[in-house]
């Protein structure tokens, strides 16, 4: 209850108009020249320190990129991309990378308080002490990405004694070169679509996590990212792995500058959970979506997918999308372990000119897999959301269960909501529910809020957080707050 | 005290008031009756300024401002409350953070300090066991897989929260037991008091022997033909509209 009146409360506080998010840091960027090719691939590989085997591994997804061509099935539309007038590298200039928060650029910490970022997890980034900060409350390690350079890690004490390793993937590269040779693109094949393929090759950074087996880690891993250099795609590449019997809640949250040029994020997330595993993976994002015209916004282009490789193992998504211009993304579990378990909890708002296409790959091949997906999408303005979800059930997924739920709300006419489900059962034994809705936010219910005395957007933000609420319940109670200040921000001016 | 003078509404190309003239003073309780499409629901749709209404001619003024001009939520917080013949249902809205919000609105606009969770649940919960109503009613979505009777009570609950300056009351008591009317009754008896005052859009007599109004109105045709004490409704009940009707004609 007490986020549901926050919620209004924010609404409030927030009517401004504009893209709240909309600063720039002036922090002295270096850039790679424009264009893609062999030599800014090594110029990459050679500026992170990696190994050889790193740089072939890039250079063949390159290899494998080129043979191929953007995707043209999603329900989303804008001029062709040229990926040879963007900027694959950027960084902070810095001497070395800091190795406290002291070094941190006060003008990134200044960021993190403008973004908003819980005034707990600001602490931690102002440099209070964790031990002093737990009473009872819960403690979250803020591994922070500045355009493509990770430049500040907390709480790597604390993580380290339970032998959870949370760093930058870069880091990884170097300092765990095994594991990550093990697991990256075991999930995402270099060469699994032209977006991928394009990550593979140019990521710059991200955040690589292991929990070890039967440790529960000890606080909620978040990385908050933003783009902020001109045009400078940012290719952003997470791992993450749970062996056996551990568990891990991970919060992933964006905001982005205001810019003109519309800009390319292509991220790549891959998770894998041993036996009795379970990795929570919490996303808001928040990308500049563009002016209320359709000029200018990120294209965000994302694959992220996670594997239960153990029985009994459990990967949850959840995600809170309202920002970017074009959305294309499908959080997907592929269901391999005996009994193993598939969550998806997705809201997804468009405005304005804004188009959405998402959705979840449920891919059941082992004994007893279960996954549940509830999905609910927001429509406003001129914008389209569209809905697109896979559930295959191969023939070793007996008695492997699905349910789906997927639910579109309206606001005015102009807007667009499509749902899209593809189901393949090839096990007779296999059980695939879905129920979808299409409603408006009818005038009598917004009638009925202010005649108790409601503003409309009060009424509106009421509305749509209870349309919401059984995906923002799944969120983690900080993010939660975030999320339902964010629907409200979206949607504003979006009645009457 | 509402003021209505010639107050005509249409809907799309239909005109359903043709010309209201009706005053209620303050402290009193006013029944409107009258057949079907006769315009009672209307008449409490225009003056909570729903917006599918078009006001095509008159004035309504309440405690002197011009009720017309204002917008639904503004007309809310200056006390006017319409208690719905349909409630509407509000999916995953939780009942009492609705209430608290609509309350804490008002309560907002008027200068008074807002209420927090503990302070709301206790007035809450003191308004529905006055009501005869379950705890469990705050907890649940707004009026979401309510019964019918269910739907009216909260109706209830949220006027005696809001303690309006108007109550309109659009046939709250259909399809109400007799129980049920009564509680009805005893929600709007509760809040007399010589500031309040209502209008009581009702068919049947009934709810007017435990709601025992200072004047009843008849409206036909957007028209009111006939208004008279409480044993209007009573001559009412044994002979019917038709007679009145015919003789307004």
């Amino acid at each position: 209850m007490a986020v549901e009146t926050e919620t209004l409360e924010t609404v409030q506080a927030l009517t401004q108009s504009g893209y709240k998010w909309g600063f720039e840091t002036n922090v002295e960027m270096e850039f790679a020249p424009k264009g893609l090719n062999e030599d800014i691939i090594r110029l990459i590989s050679a500026r992170k320190q990696e190994p050889a085997w790193m740089l072939d591994w890039r250079l063949k997804a390159f290899a494998a990129w080129q043979k191929m061509e953007e995707p043209q099935w999603a329900r989303v539309e804008h001029p062709p991309i040229d990926y040879q007038d963007l900027h694959y590298y950027a960084a902070p200039k810095k001497k070395a990378g800091p190795k406290s928060l002291d070094e941190v650029d006060p003008e990134l910490l200044a960021m993190y308080e403008k973004l908003g970022i819980p005034l707990k997890e600001r602490a931690i980034l102002a440099g209070v002490d964790p031990d002093a900060a737990e009473g009872g409350s819960r403690q979250i390690a803020v591994d922070a990405v500045f355009d493509s350079v990770s430049v500040a890690t907390t709480f790597k004490e604390t993580l380290s004694k339970a032998g959870v390793i949370f760093c930058p993937i870069s880091e990884a590269i170097r300092e765990y070169p095994d594991l990550v040779k093990q697991y990256l693109g075991t999930v995402v094949p270099v060469g699994d679509n032209f977006f991928a393929a394009l990550n593979s090759a140019v990521f710059t950074d991200g955040s690589f996590v292991y929990i070890p087996k039967g440790v529960r880690c000890p606080m909620e891993l978040s990385t908050y990212f933003r783009i902020n250099a001109r045009n400078t795609g940012q290719f952003e590449r997470t791992l993450i792995i749970a062996e056996e019997g551990s568990y891990v809640s991970y919060l992933e949250g964006c905001t982005a500058p205001q810019r003109d040029e519309n800009q390319l994020h292509a991220a790549v997330v891959e998770l894998v959970t041993m036996d009795d595993a379970q990795i929570k993976y919490s996303t808001v994002q928040n990308w500049y979506p563009g002016d209320e015209h359709g000029k200018g916004g990120i294209y965000n282009f994302v694959t992220k997918r996670g594997a239960c490789r153990g029985a009994r193992s459990k990967i949850s998504w959840t995600q809170v999308e309202t920002g970017s211009a074009i959305t294309w993304k499908y959080p997907s579990c592929v269901l391999l372990g005996e009994d193993s378990v598939g969550e998806f909890y997705s809201v997804a708002v468009t405005n304005n000119h804004q188009q959405a296409d998402t959705g979840t790959k449920m891919i059941h091949v082992g004994r007893g897999s279960r996954s549940t997906i509830v999905s609910k999408g927001i429509s406003a303005g001129h914008s389209n959301n569209t809905y697109r979800g896979l559930v295959r059930m191969a023939p070793t997924a007996k008695n492997a269960r699905n349910f789906t739920q997927c639910d579109s709300l309206l606001i005015g006419d102009r807007c667009g909501a499509h749902t899209v489900p593809y189901i393949e059962s090839r096990n007779l034994t296999a059980k695939v529910e879905h129920e979808a809705t299409t409603s408006k936010i009818a005038e009598d219910q917004l009638f009925y809020c202010r005649q108790r005395g409601l503003s409309e957007e009060d009424a509106v933000g009421l509305i749509v957080n209870g349309f919401c609420k059984d995906v923002l319940k799944e969120l983690p109670m900080e993010f939660a707050v975030e999320a339902q200040k964010l629907l409200a921000v979206s949607l504003e001016g979006s009645v009457g | 005290m509402l003021e209505i003078r010639g107050l005509s509404a249409c809907i799309g190309d239909k005109e359903i008031l043709k010309g209201i003239d009706l005053t209620v003073p303050q402290g009193e309780i006013h029944a409107i009756m009258g057949p079907n499409g006769s315009g009672k629901s209307t008449l409490g749709y225009v003056l909570s300024g729903r917006e599918d209404y078009t006001v095509t001619g008159g004035t309504v003024t309440f405690n002197g401002a011009n009720l017309l001009e204002m917008e639904p939520e503004a007309r809310a917080i200056a006390g006017v409350f319409l208690a719905f013949q349909a409630p509407i249902e509000l999916p995953g809205v939780n009942n009492a953070n609705f209430l608290r919000t609509a309350l804490n609105a008002v309560r907002r606009a008027r200068g008074e300090a807002e209420l927090d969770a503990v302070q709301f649940l206790k007035l809450a919960r003191a308004e529905t066991k006055r009501l005869h109503m379950r705890d469990d009613m705050l907890k649940r979505n707004v009026n979401v897989g309510f019964s019918g009777g269910e739907k009216k009570r909260n109706e209830v609950l949220q006027m005696a929260l809001l303690r309006p300056k108007l109550a309109i009351l659009d046939e709250t008591d259909s399809g109400l037991d007799i129980d049920a009317l009564k509680i009805v009754a005893d929600g709007v008896n509760a809040l007399r008091s010589a500031e309040f005052s209502a209008l009581v859009i009702t068919h049947h007599q009934r709810l007017l022997d435990h709601l025992v109004p200072h004047r009843v109105h008849v409206l036909s045709q957007g028209r009111i033909i006939r208004s008279g004490g409480p044993e209007l409704a009573k001559e009412l009940e044994q002979s019917g509209y038709a007679s009145l009707i015919a003789e307004a004609a």
